[in-house]
């Protein structure tokens, strides 16, 4: 019991630690971090309480693809500069957070403190937990019969997810129109045409850099369009 | 044994046949191809007929359920077809009669621009009007109902570029939507009250409807069939129909399509037997549709303007018929009408062609010497329609008036009716005889057509000369798009029609004499009709006692002769000034037509207009004034949408944090 | 001292998931807002393992399971929209995205 308690402690006061670093920190890969550090605190709760395969893709899939992928993200737009958080943009908008995050905090812990030490509620019936199954066969068990449906659809969500993602990030070229090639040798033209492509993009890239700094014009425009 | 659905089927095929490959074949293939498929059907029609034949009486009911069409919870219609003595006698008279006038059409259409397209028509109409006959259920009935409607406004408007022939097909087809309205809550309600619109449901069912259920029901019906059938005050369309061409008014609004009303309502009969008032309304509403439109017959100059208020003045007859439960005088009078009818208009149709398109019949005269067979066959037409024994049409309408007479105490008013249209019948029929076959040749005089004919037939009234003025202009219109339909010349010698007009006039000819065999009233064993349709009747139907029958039937001939007699007095002797006859408002069909423009485009618009302004004031106000409130709410609360995602994120903090509020304030604490 | 109970893992739950929504609110890096939506799933997950142990229910770690998939689909999309944007307009914060306003 002790013993229990005492991880449960440590793990408790690493994973407040790692949010309080992601919320605080102004670094965004010190950000990543600090949410690797909750998001392992979070698996060693999960196998506190019996959650093994969980407790498992919470480190694989969380801690080693996610964050990584954020990581990558991170490392590929340069971003990792320090961020200014000595003042909010938008009026008013901190303290209005910090107040809802009290009050929800508040309420919450109003909620679950008043009612005792126990979770009231049905027991499970029709898939109680069985001790001498293991906690991999009893998941997969409900995976493959009461949710299959769900887990088959998830297979779609991850498939279009990829798409998305892939069209997303894709680096639009011009697309060459055969039909608009004179007359002439194919070679020569092909040649001519990725020519007049690359120039086309250097004119494009040019324009989106001239986008970005003169930050008067793009509100004009915006006020523009309203 | 199950060859019911290619009966429907064939000329389908010969419709989609023609739709694909209608040109290749050409003139006359298209022709050729159209006819043998619809003479096929009628092979089939045949069999079918043999094979029920063979069957004893009660079970001569054939069903054959092709799939389920519209399955909708406890609503389920299917493709199925019913053939039982009622839809085979249709069936066969359908196909037999379309075959005739496919073939006489071969001729009639000869180089006409569109040859296959009319061919491809008549094949879908035919298909529709066997689909309707054959329909083992309301909707499907509705479906052929609905397709004979739209090839009956494609043919009626063939010509096209004519104006005058395209507002006839819209009038057409805007006056049948009347009656389809009557037909679909019809349809709802028997589906309400029944809960199948099955015929093999109805009829079991039909005893156990309410009187007033039963009576509403027959009304729709009968809405229905009084657009279709083309009866007051509905009967405007049908006039205007004959813009189409010849070989068109003979099958489609003489002798098949029009009828559907009739059929519809002895299809429906067990309900009809219900109906109690409403059987009263169908017999008088049938009687002074044939009283009004055979007095407008007398006064019309147009050949086939006569032969068309000839028609619904007979459709009055088979309506004066079924209205008084006397069904098997309803279909006989259907079935021989169908033939001399069919006969006169296919005759008119070929005087028509031989005089280079003129309908006028004051232009006519002494076609006897140019058209022997057309004259010969038309002759027989005319003594079947006037009544005359033996021949089909006395035997027929002898019967419906017979059953008239029988009918209530109101009886004999109808029979009297009924014996003025006959009177009015063979006056109308010899003028029309009179002014085309014989007499001098009046469009070899040289003068306006106003002097150039006899005094005594046409010395009209202003009224009329101002009739010939705008059928001169129309005809100067019509000549616009068609310069060979309007070349009478005075040294015009009219030429007897191809073989294939002929031949089918001659068929007719046959039938319309000899059709009368089947049902006649001396004993049951000469009634094979009435025996053949029994299984399909809920009703019996009691004719007079035979002596009163005898003096019936005398007092017909009797008023068909003197109606001849009278007609060859006016016309042929001038004993008789005919414009005392023809009186303008004859001429002008009892202003029906005025009126309904004036209606229309006085009161009728205004109360159009009213509705218009309501509608945009009010309603658009209502509706604009909405979108307006919204538009200006919706500017106020522009703002809260800064497009900064962080506000919005604290809006959703913002609403959770209000949500465990109140599930807080929720529990038991 | 006291016992542990499902009490002192839903509080713990609670916290996270509060701190994440604050700084969810404050942050405008879109990294580390989408870190922050990470911070709020996993305290909701924990609740529902949680619950799962109390209840002796196996479908909560189900449903965690299900979480988890969207988590990672919701991840690559919007991180994919993110270098989109920032190939664009480099170096911009969430506060800089307003093209929706009203």
């Amino acid at each position: 019991m002790r013993v229990e308690m005492f991880t449960f402690l440590l793990t408790a006061a690493i994973c407040l630690a790692g949010s309080a670093g992601v919320v605080l920190l102004r670094n965004p890969v010190h950000n990543a971090l600090s949410l690797v550090a909750t998001l392992f605190g979070v698996a060693v709760l999960f196998i506190q309480q019996g959650a093994y395969f969980l407790a498992a893709i919470q480190v694989i899939v969380y801690a080693g693809a996610i964050v990584i992928l954020f990581l990558f993200v991170i490392m590929l737009l340069g971003v990792d500069k320090a961020e200014g958080l000595d003042r909010d943009p938008i009026l008013g908008q901190r303290p209005a957070a910090i107040a809802a995050g009290v009050a929800i905090l508040g309420l919450s812990l109003t909620a679950l403190l008043s009612v005792g030490s126990r979770v009231t509620g049905q027991a499970s019936t029709l898939a109680a937990i069985d001790g001498s199954e293991p906690n991999i066969n009893a998941l997969a068990k409900v995976l493959f019969t009461d949710y299959v449906f769900a887990f088959e659809i998830t297979s779609v969500l991850l498939t279009v997810a990829v798409v998305g993602a892939v069209v997303l990030s894709r680096k639009a070229g011009p697309a060459i129109d055969v039909a608009e090639f004179p007359e002439g040798t194919t070679a020569d033209l092909l040649q001519a045409k990725y020519d007049a492509a690359a120039v086309e993009q250097e004119v494009l890239e040019e324009v989106a850099t001239e986008d970005e700094t003169p930050e008067g014009e793009a509100e004009t425009t915006e006020e523009a369009l309203r | 044994m199950n060859l019911i659905w290619l009966i429907p089927c064939l000329p389908l095929f010969g419709f989609l046949v023609l739709l694909v490959a209608g040109r290749k074949l050409g003139d006359p293939g298209a022709g050729w191809w159209g006819t043998g498929i619809v003479a096929a059907s009628f092979l089939v029609v045949v069999k079918v007929f043999f094979d029920l034949l063979a069957l004893p009486e009660e079970e001569r009911s054939l069903t054959q359920t092709l799939f389920t069409w519209i399955p909708s919870g406890s609503f389920k219609v299917s493709i199925g077809f019913l053939a039982d003595p009622l839809s085979i006698l249709m069936c066969l008279f359908i196909t037999g009669i379309g075959a005739l006038i496919h073939l006489y059409s071969i001729g009639y259409m000869k180089g006409d621009e569109k040859f296959s397209k009319f061919f491809l028509y008549l094949n879908l109409f035919l298909a529709s009007m066997l689909l309707l006959v054959l329909g083992d259920n309301l909707l499907l009935t509705f479906l052929g109902w609905e397709g004979v409607g739209t090839c009956s406004y494609l043919l009626i408007s063939f010509w096209h570029t004519d104006p005058a022939n395209a507002s006839a097909g819209k009038k057409a087809f805007v006056t049948n939507r009347i009656g389809d309205f009557g037909f679909m809550l019809g349809t709802f309600l028997v589906w309400v009250t029944v809960g199948s619109i099955n015929y093999a449901d109805i009829g079991p069912a039909a005893p156990m409807i309410a009187a007033g259920t039963a009576t509403a029901i027959a009304l729709l019906f009968f809405l229905g069939a009084v657009g279709k059938s083309a009866q007051l005050p509905l009967s405007v369309w049908l006039p205007d129909a004959m813009a189409g061409p010849t070989p068109v008014s003979a099958l489609i609004h003489a002798a098949t399509m029009v009828t559907a009303g009739v059929y519809l309502i002895t299809r429906l009969n067990p309900i009809m037997a219900q109906a109690g008032w409403a059987n009263d309304v169908i017999a008088w509403t049938g009687a002074i549709t044939a009283l009004v439109a055979a007095s407008i017959a007398i006064a019309q100059t147009d050949i086939k303007k006569v032969l068309a208020y000839s028609t619904v003045s007979q459709l009055g007859y088979m309506f004066l018929a079924v209205g008084t439960q006397n069904y098997v005088a309803g279909v006989f009078h259907m079935v021989t009408h169908a033939f001399f009818k069919a006969l006169l208009f296919l005759g008119a149709g070929s005087v028509i062609m031989a005089m280079s398109h003129e309908q006028d019949m004051r232009k006519f005269g002494n076609l006897r010497k140019y058209l022997p067979v057309t004259f010969a066959t038309f002759m027989i037409g005319w003594l079947a329609i006037s009544g005359i024994p033996p021949l089909a049409g006395f035997w027929s309408k002898d019967e419906v008036l017979a059953g008239a007479f029988n009918a209530g105490p109101a009886g004999p008013v109808l029979w009297f009716i009924g014996l003025l249209v006959a009177l009015m019948t063979a006056f109308y029929m010899t003028r029309v005889v009179i002014m085309t076959f014989f007499g001098s040749e009046k469009w070899r005089l040289t003068d306006a057509p106003h002097e150039a004919v006899e005094s005594a037939d046409l010395e009209s009234e202003a009224v009329e000369s101002m009739d010939l003025v705008t059928a001169s202009v129309a005809a100067a219109d019509h000549g616009g798009g068609h310069d060979d339909h309007h070349g009478l010349s005075p040294d015009h010698t009219p030429q007897e029609s191809h073989w294939t007009m002929t031949a089918p006039l001659v068929i007719l000819a046959g039938l319309s004499i000899f059709a009368g065999g089947i049902n006649l009233p001396f004993g049951s064993d000469f009634k094979h009709l009435e025996r053949w349709l029994e299984p399909t009747l809920a009703y019996e139907h009691e004719l007079p006692p035979v002596p009163v029958l005898v003096l019936l039937a005398f007092a017909a001939i009797a008023v068909a002769s003197l109606g001849i007699f009278l007609a060859y007095l006016v016309y042929s002797k001038h004993k008789i000034a005919a414009k005392k006859i023809e009186r303008p408002v004859l001429a002008h069909a009892w202003y029906i037509d005025e009126t309904y423009a004036k209606v229309a485009g006085g009161p009728g618009e205004a109360g159009f207009q009213g509705l218009a302004d309501f509608d945009g004031t009010v309603v658009d106000g209502a509706v604009n004034g909405v979108g307006a409130g919204v538009l200006g709410i919706g500017n106020k609360l522009r703002p809260v949408q800064s497009g900064l995602v962080r506000s919005y994120a604290l809006g959703i903090s913002i609403g959770g944090a209000l949500l465990l509020a109140f599930i807080v304030t929720r529990m038991n604490l | 001292m006291l016992a542990l109970n499902e009490t002192w893992y839903l509080v713990l739950a609670a916290m996270i998931f509060t701190i994440g929504s604050v700084g969810l609110l404050t942050r405008k890096n879109p990294l580390v807002m989408f870190m922050c939506v990470e911070l709020m799933l996993n305290a909701v997950n924990l609740t529902f393992v949680t619950f799962s142990k109390a209840l002796d229910d196996i479908a909560g770690q189900a449903i965690v399971f299900f979480v988890m998939v969207v988590a990672a689909a919701e991840v690559v999309v919007g991180l994919g929209i993110i270098v989109a944007i920032m190939r664009r307009r480099q170096g911009a914060n969430a506060d800089d995205i307003s093209l929706l306003r009203g």
